[in-house]
């Protein structure tokens, strides 16, 4: 296109960063020098167009290695990638964990959401110098939680929890953390119950970076088990088993690969969701850290079965390990054979891709998600079209949370029967259990479904020593609070919906009577604000109304703000595109109506 | 003689739906929006504009259709064999009211169309959140992800100076209401030029040139196509808003005459609002097969030569 | 015109703008369409967002050039150099269309043997632009199933400017790209009426509707229309009256809304020819430069907002265009002036609106008889040819080549053989540098109406060159340096542009009064359309001092 860059212009090191990426540019009008071919020929159109998906690992480049995205670079991207500046400079802009002004090298997220304010954590206005605050870091389990980035080549990052006020100073100051406590640490009915688990089977028990210690544990069995049923035979026995997706939103597995297998249009892709951002949850990671192959085995299964040979997985970028620990994953089963062309002689092929986050919750949306890997600001899309005929780069795409994908690797191994034979009738299968808060064994739980919410806080150790149950939340920011009376509940689907709650994304917050209720709905308010993405009025303004009547109701309460708030409540539920907007209301609803929390 | 018309036409079957209780039919690929308009029934748009894909960004066109779980935006969704919709329940009103309420608390409407109507149609208070923040210059430089808490004293807006940066056009984002036709109309759908974007996330959104540079340090070509599809008055001709600063912009004595431009060959479609035998304004109509609404610098400001007349 | 009147019979596009947005294949050749005709270039990037490969050709690295898949950078006026290296390519490749070169097209054997000599290397070393490349178009044209060759003033503003659009057309035979929807030839025209002149007969040839001056039966309509008797013979085109001024066969002139006095190549010699005349008349709008030197001026209106008529587009659309706005003082209604003059020479021409004059058009040309004021109003203007007033016609020209039987398929498209003539002024020690010239987006020709409105993008004129030439000659980005040719000599500061390679630099006709580009400009016109070689002169640069840098006079 005709690019108008102005003067600024990158530095040597932002240049290697954008070539680290894209490659030396090959012509000068990408920004290379300019050789005799170059007054002759050049080439744009539709050979840079395709590449626009580059921008987001490109923006990621130069931001780990300078620690910002200068206009200088943006420029230089500009001309690599044929994208105009403004057009990348929205997208930059989008994202949490870039900046467009200059920073320190060093970045210190201390998380003050939910699990980690409850456990002691800092609030925003408590944090140290050179830190700033951050959204839940999905190690709840260690609460509080802090994640520090240093730019440079190669950038580190590394996670610290529990940290102490201290610590964090230290951080700020130049110190650099030790190294992570071990996954297992997140789950601990490995020491106790380790034979009875299947989503956790290997956790603790196998090298997560070591293809043939997966091998040895049974890694892969599943994979030529699916190769002999056959795609149509794999999408049987996961429509015989039940399996709904575990991101949140419930939708019949089987049903969905189905539809992706059947669409006439072509290539197909598939897509998995690991942009684990719900506060509370931490269970895809912990599957990511400990079990990364298990993953890879399971896109490779759903990619077979559907029809895909590309595969993304879209994984948090304030995962450091976890994204380690799937690279390496990736990296070696390709090498072993798993992943390339013709996967085990069976004539497959399937390429398979980090796509690192950038700090977008929203960006865990299905449609969000196509924009976000395509390098557009990862805004929802209108649907329909849904995605199993319209999706990433516009077509078929087959999306699936981590965590209901591993479960298919059992589902076919064992048969789909087998599976559905567990749980209830309206929940069938395993469930992973986010607990985090007042209890004495924080982490992640697998269980069959079915089990009441005291057995689960039970099976975690009980309550903390001296503490008294509040509340409970149940599913996220997106979900919805429980009191003292509802422990009898059973974690299913359909008794959490019977009761006005919902399962959401597997997360129990265990709140106890040293929990400020209104501090956890105004920062639940806060949060929904800082992370819709702004496209739509009910979620973009609502958000902003309900933070406002939220902080108005904590210094007194009126029955006006209470009133605002449930017609805000519905026009965000009603009319919003996506659904961080439907749900933006639910748990401060909740809140109100179950725990009178506003109670005059 | 041959009789055939353009080509390209398509065969389009036709759809049958109720809307409202009545049954209609319509052709496949309308929309739920244009067959209300063709059985006369009014749906507030905002964020719509007829040459540009639907965005559905706004939220007050929305309808209850049976079926859905959450209500549906009119605007785009196409119609379906069968769909049942309804237009003013008490959950579709509910919503314009809020949409109205939202937009109205925190963006300048003063110069969209049939607002204060609409206002009253829904019984939309826009002062009922609150008092409102004083305006800010600081807007362009939000922190992805990041605020200051709110402690609800008063309510957050977009109100801030206008930006007032080039001889032709003005932008004055107090009355933006992130319809993204600008930047729709600068980008893919039409001029191409990609000089302006959307930047920042949730209530920071915004319309930005890269790094908020002016737009003479921008891509900017000036085809003021941006203002064409503009709908709230955000994006003006400075003669517009300067004769509007000094009180003499008098709408309703302007005449509005198509013709063609006088510049290149292409034969652009342009319409000349006049007021006092001056020319105030150009826009271009957005059914005309040449133009689509669209027109370059030449065509949209080029029009001084024929008024530069000496006193 | 002439080359698509000598080839299909009608001086007009083939397709319609909408046709570039379903096509497989663009090629603009000689346009920068994103500049020149911005509006045209949206319904391009269409076709490009729909999935058209668009290929660019030009000497300049343009704003069109950088949306092209690929852009060749020829040599200027090596065009015909070019088409016929693609033909031959196209050819040994076996990707012509047999059976449309066969059933409607002639000359195709003479045709085949004249491009024989132009493989790749003698294209690639005749035009600069690598083999690979030209093979490249070669075959996208080859291959698509419909393409779209565009042009505008890149190919016809040479002194074989006819020619170079045969050698298009050629391309588009070879091709079978003619005559179907999506494949077709585009000519964007300069100025917005250029097209509707043409139609109304304002050529020394050609009555309105397209209808020659040499037939008998159609001058004889006319002449009972308007009971006078016509000129058996064609006239001249403005060419030809600069030469018969010259030659003083030609001592009056009636110029209405030109300014050939800063419009003409050499105008220093056009301004002094037109001094030279016994009585010159001038009807404008503004006292221009040519108005400066007439004996009477009548001042008229601005024709698109202060009178109303009709004018045509580069897609044969005839359009209104309307009153809006009272010219100024004792401007009049074009319309008007004329009919005064007529009745101050005794004669009583009644005509009372402008669509009673198109009415007696509409009446004497088929082409435009179903195009009444009202339908004109009602679709946003219409496609000519419209021969009812109830029926339109397909948005493309020429489908009757594709017709079944031949005796519907009317003359078949003759092959035209075209020989590679490079520029008139070659380039010597003395004039290095090769100029061309053409448009910037917010400018228009000599600045007439452009100067009138501020542009936050305007630039004076500027001499534009490689970073290279700049580098060798010790040239800095807004030095003002002096141009010469072996014409004349203008001052000028200077802009680096990486769209240009060593040795070629590049003005606009903007700026007539503060730089007039003209005064370099070569007067090597094309015999066939009367235009000049503006694209194509040869020049040198020389650093000055500050105190040396002279305010030049126009005609001078």
């Amino acid at each position: 296109m005709d690019l108008k860059v102005n003067s600024s212009v990158a530095t040597r090191d932002e240049r290697d960063a954008v070539d680290s990426v894209l490659g030396k540019p090959t012509q000068y009008t990408q920004g290379g020098q300019r050789f005799e071919q170059d007054l002759r020929v050049s080439r744009a159109g539709e050979a840079l167009r395709n590449l626009r998906h580059m921008l987001l690992p490109t923006l990621h480049a130069v931001n780990d290695r300078i620690g910002w995205i200068s206009r200088g670079s943006i420029n230089y991207i500009a001309q690599q990638l044929d994208i105009a500046p403004a057009e990348i400079y929205g997208v930059a802009s989008f994202y949490a964990l870039f900046s467009t002004t200059e920073r320190t090298m060093r970045q210190v997220h201390v998380c003050i959401d939910l699990a980690c304010r409850a456990m002691g954590g800092l609030r925003e206005d408590q944090l140290p110098e050179g830190t700033h605050p951050s959204p839940c870091l999905g190690t709840c389990e260690r609460a509080p939680a802090v994640l520090v980035i240093e730019a440079g080549n190669p950038a580190r990052h590394e996670v610290l929890a529990p940290a102490t006020p201290v610590q964090i100073t230290a951080l700020a100051k130049g110190a650099w953390p030790d190294a992570e406590a071990t996954v297992v640490s997140a789950t601990p009915q490995v020491a106790t119950d380790s034979k009875n688990l299947v989503l956790l089977g290997r956790i603790g028990k196998v090298d997560p970076l070591s293809i043939s210690d997966y091998q040895e544990h049974g890694g892969f069995d599943a994979l030529r088990k699916a190769m002999q049923l056959g795609a149509t035979g794999v999408i049987d026995e996961v429509n015989a088993s039940g399996l709904v997706g575990r991101g949140g939103a419930a939708f019949q597995t089987g049903r969905k690969w189905g539809a992706v297998a059947g669409q006439p249009a072509f290539p197909h892709y598939a897509i998995c969701n690991a942009d684990e951002s719900e506060p509370g949850t931490f269970k895809d990671r912990v599957i990511m850290e400990g079990d990364p192959f298990a993953l890879v085995e399971a896109m490779i299964i759903a990619s077979f079965a559907t029809g895909c040979e590309q595969g993304f997985i879209y994984l948090r970028g304030e995962y450091p390990r976890a994204i380690r620990n799937v690279q390496n994953a990736i990296d070696e089963s390709t090498k072993h054979g798993f992943l390339g062309a013709n996967i085990l002689g069976s004539g497959f092929n399937f390429a398979l891709s980090i796509v690192r986050g950038a700090g977008a919750y929203i960006c865990g949306e299905e449609t969000a998600i196509f924009n976000s890997i395509e390098g557009y600001r990862g805004e929802p899309r209108n649907k329909p079209p849904f995605p199993v005929e319209v999706g990433v780069f516009g077509k078929p795409t087959l999306v699936n949370n981590v965590e209901t994908l591993v479960n298919v690797l059992s589902i076919v191994k064992d048969g789909g029967a087998a599976y559905a034979a567990l749980g209830t009738e309206g929940s069938k299968g395993r469930k992973l259990f986010c607990l985090s808060g007042a209890v004495a064994k924080p982490g992640v739980y697998e269980v069959e479904f079915g089990i009441t919410l005291r057995q689960l806080i039970e099976l975690g150790g009980g309550m903390r020593n001296g503490s008294t149950l509040q509340a409970i939340l149940l599913g996220g920011a997106a979900g919805g609070f429980v009191g003292p009376s509802d422990l009898d509940l059973p974690l299913t689907m359909e008794a959490t919906r019977a009761a006005g709650s919902s399962l959401g994304s597997g997360v129990v917050m265990v709140l106890d009577q040293s929990v400020d209720m209104v501090d956890q709905l105004r920062r639940i308010a806060a949060f929904f604000r800082d992370e819709s993405c702004g496209q739509c009025v009910p979620c973009r303004v609502g958000t902003v109304r309900q933070e406002e009547i939220v902080s108005r109701l904590a210094k007194g309460v009126q029955a006006q703000d209470i009133e605002l708030l449930r017609e805000l409540g519905t026009v965000m539920r009603d009319a919003s595109i996506c659904g961080l907007g439907q749900t933006a209301n639910s748990a401060i609803d909740s809140a109100i109506n179950k725990l009178k929390v506003f109670a005059q | 003689m041959s009789t055939q018309v353009t080509t390209g036409l398509q065969v389009r079957r036709s759809v049958q739906l109720t809307i409202d209780d009545q049954s209609v039919t319509v052709a496949e690929g309308e929309t739920i929006l244009s067959a209300c308009r063709t059985m006369g029934k009014e749906i507030p748009t905002l964020c719509y504009g007829d040459t540009i894909t639907p965005k559905n960004a706004c939220r007050v066109c929305m309808v209850e259709v049976e079926g859905s779980r959450v209500l549906v935006p009119s605007c785009s969704r196409k119609v379906e064999p069968g769909m049942v919709v309804r237009t003013d329940t008490e959950r579709t009103d509910h919503s314009r009211k809020l949409v109205l309420e939202l937009l109205g608390s925190s963006v300048d409407l003063s110069l969209t169309k049939n607002v204060a109507r609409w206002n009253t149609e829904y019984g939309s208070e826009p002062t009922r959140f609150g008092k409102p923040a004083a305006p800010t210059n600081h807007r362009d430089e939000a922190t992805t992800g990041h605020h200051h808490v709110a402690d609800g004293s008063s309510v957050s807006n977009v109100l801030q100076p206008v930006k007032i940066d080039n001889e032709l056009y003005i932008r004055d984002y107090s009355k933006c209401i992130m319809c993204y036709q600008c930047v729709d109309a600068c980008g893919e759908q039409w001029q191409n030029t990609f000089a302006i974007g959307v930047a920042g996330r949730g209530f920071d959104i915004r319309i930005s040139t890269e790094f908020n540079v002016d737009l003479t340090d921008s891509a900017c070509v000036y085809c003021g196509n941006c203002i064409q599809v503009c709908p709230t008055g955000a994006l003006m001709f400075t003669s517009e808003h300067n004769m509007r600063d000094a009180g003499t912009w008098k709408e309703e004595e302007q005449t509005q005459t198509d013709t063609i431009c006088p510049y290149c060959g292409v034969g652009c479609a342009l319409t000349l609002h006049v007021q006092d035998n001056e020319i105030v304004k150009v826009s271009s109509p957005s059914d005309h097969s040449v133009t689509h609404g669209n027109l370059c610098i030449k065509g949209r400001f080029g029009f001084q030569h024929v008024q530069n007349r000496a006193e | 015109m002439v080359g698509l009147a000598t080839v299909f019979g009608a001086g007009g596009g083939t397709s319609s703008y909408q046709e570039v947005e379903t096509t497989d294949l663009i090629v603009m050749w000689g346009s920068n369409a994103r500049n020149a005709h911005p509006i045209y270039f949206q319904h391009v990037l269409k076709g490009i967002h729909n999935g058209a490969k668009m290929y660019s050709v030009d000497p300049r690295r343009s704003e069109t050039a950088q949306w092209a898949d690929l852009w060749l950078g020829l040599n200027v006026g090596s065009d015909v150099a070019l088409s016929n290296t693609i033909a031959r390519e196209i050819i040994h490749a076996g990707l012509t269309n047999r059976s449309f070169i066969e059933n409607s097209t002639s000359g195709f054997a003479e045709y085949a043997a004249s491009v024989e000599e132009w493989t790749l290397e003698a294209g690639s070393k005749v035009t600069g632009v690598p083999g690979e490349a030209i093979r490249e178009l070669a075959h996208a044209l080859g291959n698509a199933k419909t393409a779209q060759i565009c042009w505008t003033l890149g190919i016809t503003e040479h002194h074989n400017g006819v020619d170079n659009v045969l050698s298009l057309i050629n391309l588009a035979l070879l091709c079978g790209h003619i005559g179907r929807p999506g494949a077709g030839l585009s000519p964007l025209r300069g100025q917005n009426n250029v097209q509707g002149g043409g139609d109304m007969g304002a050529l020394p040839n050609k009555l309105p509707g397209f209808q020659d001056v040499e037939d008998d039966a159609a001058r004889t309509k006319f002449e009972n229309m308007w009971n006078v008797t016509i000129p058996s013979k064609n006239g001249w085109n403005l060419t030809q009256m600069f030469e018969a001024m010259e030659h003083g066969k030609m001592k009056s002139a009636f110029v209405i809304g030109e300014n050939p006095a800063q419009s003409e190549a050499d105008g220093a010699h056009a301004t002094a020819l037109l001094k030279n005349l016994d009585h010159l008349v001038v009807q404008d709008i503004f006292l221009t430069k040519t108005a400066e030197l007439a004996d009477v001026v009548l001042p008229g209106s601005a024709s698109w907002c202060e009178a109303d008529g009709t004018v045509t587009n580069s897609e044969r659309r005839v359009q209104r265009v309307r009153k809006a706005i009272t010219p100024p003082g004792n401007a009049h209604d074009d319309i008007q002036i004329i009919l005064d003059l007529a009745a101050l020479m005794g004669h009583s021409w009644k005509y009372d609106s402008s669509e009673h004059v198109w009415n007696e058009l509409r009446s004497l040309s088929p082409m435009h008889f179903g195009m009444t004021y009202a339908r004109l109003a009602d679709l946003g203007g219409i496609q000519w040819p419209c021969f009812s007033e109830d029926t339109l016609e397909p948005s493309y020209l020429h489908g009757r080549l594709w017709a079944q039987k031949l005796e519907d398929r009317g003359r078949l498209a003759p092959f035209s053989v075209v020989i590679d003539s490079p520029p008139v002024e070659k380039t010597t020690p003395e004039f290095p540098l090769r100029l061309t010239t053409g448009r910037r987006l917010d400018s228009y020709n000599t600045g007439v109406q452009s100067g009138g409105f501020q542009s936050p993008l305007r630039m004076a004129e500027t001499i534009d060159m490689s970073p290279e030439d700049a580098v060798s000659m010790g040239i800095v980005d807004g030095e003002i340096v002096r141009i010469t040719s072996p014409r004349g000599t203008v001052d000028a500061p200077a802009r680096i542009d990486d769209g240009l390679r060593p040795g070629l630099v590049f003005m606009t006709p903007h700026f007539p009064d503060e730089v007039d580009t003209n005064l370099l400009t070569i007067e090597a016109i094309d015999p066939k359309s009367g235009t000049a070689e503006f694209k194509a002169a040869a020049v040198r640069i020389d650093k000055i001092s500050k105190s040396d840098i002279r305010v030049p006079v126009a005609g001078e």
